[in-house]
């Protein structure tokens, strides 16, 4: 169930190109499961900005963002010390239990963000996880080295060949054995699709929209999936590969 | 202190009354914070079949303000009295208004017919700038909005009937004269103003509807103008809606006109914004030496 906190700046550095880890503590948890966002009200910004919460312990957690408009160019200006009302504990996060023995983790771009600690948990818990991460360039690459810490086998494919793989992630994962049990995906949605049109058996996929409200009052967040019409603030962002009619 | 008022007979606790489109069907918010301490809910509006709305993107920010595209998704008018508001009334005693949109007179008389005696007060939304062939097409018309207005009063019984009108229009006082001499018991105003933002990099519309309803605290000035111009033009009782954030907003809209105040952009901002309003207002209204909010209704 939704809270609200004040948080306060601990750590606000630039961690890849145009790429910010945010570092907040605070009073509580900011989620109980990986894949469930915060939403954070900025001064004189009507909306709040929702973005993941990731590696949290207690009440310190992170958000990582990318600095794409006015609402996240303050975000970056925000020094140490600074306070912040945040909304924690929205959405439905992903169900690690559909996980039996091993895991393939496929995000693009700042979606590497959401599946952080659901990475950092499954691995916790005994399971084999392959993170195949994509992004435009090497420069924008965040994360890799922390998902190889937490012990899960990291593959990375960059659209100019930078790094890694050259392509796009569902190139790199024909080269791979996939011998995994479930698969969870973010980050673009034509790659999240593509990931789901080439990938067979369970999975789960965490989708983004503009949002109003954040708590699933509003309905501006509202996605189509094989149940009706669903708010992606409320009734998601996971949903299961199946669900989503993209 | 006072704080109670009433509309056409219904009491409220307090004229806080969270807008309709910007509470959900009060049950999302249950577990946050207890509904009881609110005057009323305006519910999600409803129409006679089950709607998706627009395609997203449906929400840009605007300065103090934002716009929303949701187009009417709601579950149907059935969905609303055979689950949303029996739901509601176990967890809340305060008045149900049952927000109404349709796309002919006809969906206007159905649905109203089938809310009204489930609910406390039928609002009738003429006035939403999201859908196209309904909604504000019945509100920015005299003639049409007064057909509307007198087929719903009839389908509405002995339930109170508001009308939530549209700033969408020249002269909004004509309107609200044609929709009283129509029958109406009360008026909600405002709805939200047509508005639009554009995506610079992308070059188009940031809403993927084009255009859609402004609203947020950068139209309280609007709102409370049309609530004062129609206060001294008609005697129905009124709703003010429009920017309100505050407990000095609410006092502002009942000096201007209004006996009820409807909260509606901020609760996206900060759902416990009408808590913490109905929370302030007694130490606002001491400090201004108001000991019943009567007495302010339409003293300026």
């Amino acid at each position: 169930m939704m809270k609200q906190g004040i948080y306060t700046v601990v750590a606000n550095e630039l961690i890849a190109d145009r790429t910010m880890r945010m570092d907040l503590r605070g009073e509580d948890a900011p989620a109980e499961r990986a894949g469930q966002f915060v939403d954070i009200a900025l001064e004189c910004r009507f909306l709040r900005r929702p973005l993941a919460a990731t590696c949290w312990n207690g009440g310190d957690f992170s958000v990582i963002y990318k600095i794409v408009g006015e609402g996240t160019e303050q975000m970056a200006r925000m020094e140490a010390g600074a306070t912040l009302d945040i909304l924690t504990h929205l959405g439905n996060g992903f169900d690690q239990t559909l996980c039996k023995k091993k895991a393939l983790v496929v995000c693009g771009g700042l979606g590497a963000s959401p599946v952080f600690t659901l990475v950092k948990d499954l691995v916790a818990i005994g399971k084999r996880v392959t993170v195949v991460m994509g992004f435009n360039t090497e420069r924008e690459i965040f994360l890799e080295d922390d998902f190889r810490a937490l012990g899960a086998e990291v593959y990375v494919a960059t659209m100019d060949g930078s790094k890694g793989f050259k392509g796009l992630v569902t190139g790199l994962l024909e080269t791979l054995e996939r011998d995994f049990d479930v698969f969870y995906t973010c980050g673009p949605k034509v790659m999240m699709k593509a990931v789901c049109d080439m990938l067979e058996g369970p999975g789960q996929v965490s989708l983004e929209e503009r949002m109003g409200c954040g708590c699933g009052i509003c309905y501006g967040c509202t996605c189509h999936t094989t149940k009706g019409a669903r708010r992606i603030c409320a009734d998601g962002p996971v949903f299961n590969r199946e669900e989503v009619i993209w | 202190m006072v704080t109670e008022v009433k509309l056409c007979g219904v009491a409220l606790k307090n004229p806080v009354v969270p807008a309709s489109g910007t509470f959900g069907f009060g049950l999302e918010m249950a577990g946050v914070y207890d509904l009881n301490l609110l005057g009323g809910i305006s519910l999600k509006g409803s129409t006679r079949e089950a709607r998706f709305g627009n395609e997203c993107p449906r929400i840009a920010e605007t300065p103090d303000g934002m716009i929303n595209s949701v187009g009417l998704q709601n579950p149907g008018v059935d969905a609303l009295v055979n689950d949303k508001i029996p739901a509601l009334r176990k967890i809340y005693s305060g008045a149900v208004i049952a927000n109404i949109s349709g796309f002919s007179i006809e969906e206007y008389v159905a649905c109203c017919e089938k809310a009204a005696p489930h609910c406390d007060i039928v609002e009738l939304n003429v006035s939403c700038p999201n859908v196209h062939g309904g909604g504000m097409a019945f509100g920015t018309d005299a003639s049409s909005a007064a057909r509307v207005t007198r087929a719903a009063k009839q389908a509405c019984g002995s339930t109170p009937l508001f009308v939530k009108l549209s700033p969408n229009v020249t002269d909004i006082v004509s309107i609200a004269k044609a929709v009283e001499d129509a029958g109406a018991d009360g008026l909600t105003l405002i709805n939200t103003i047509l508005g639009m933002r554009i995506d610079i990099r992308r070059r188009t519309p940031v809403v993927a509807a084009r255009y859609g309803g402004f609203s947020g605290r950068a139209v309280f000035p609007v709102a409370l103008r049309m609530v004062n111009q129609v206060a001294k033009a008609c005697s129905l009782p009124l709703m003010g809606c429009g920017g309100v954030s505050s407990a000095r907003d609410v006092i502002e809209m009942m000096m201007a006109g209004a006996t009820a105040v409807q909260v509606g952009a901020e609760n996206l901002r900060n759902p416990l914004v009408c808590k913490q309003i109905v929370e302030e207002l007694p130490a606002l209204m001491q400090s201004l030496g108001i000991k019943d909010l009567n007495e302010i209704i339409g003293i300026v």
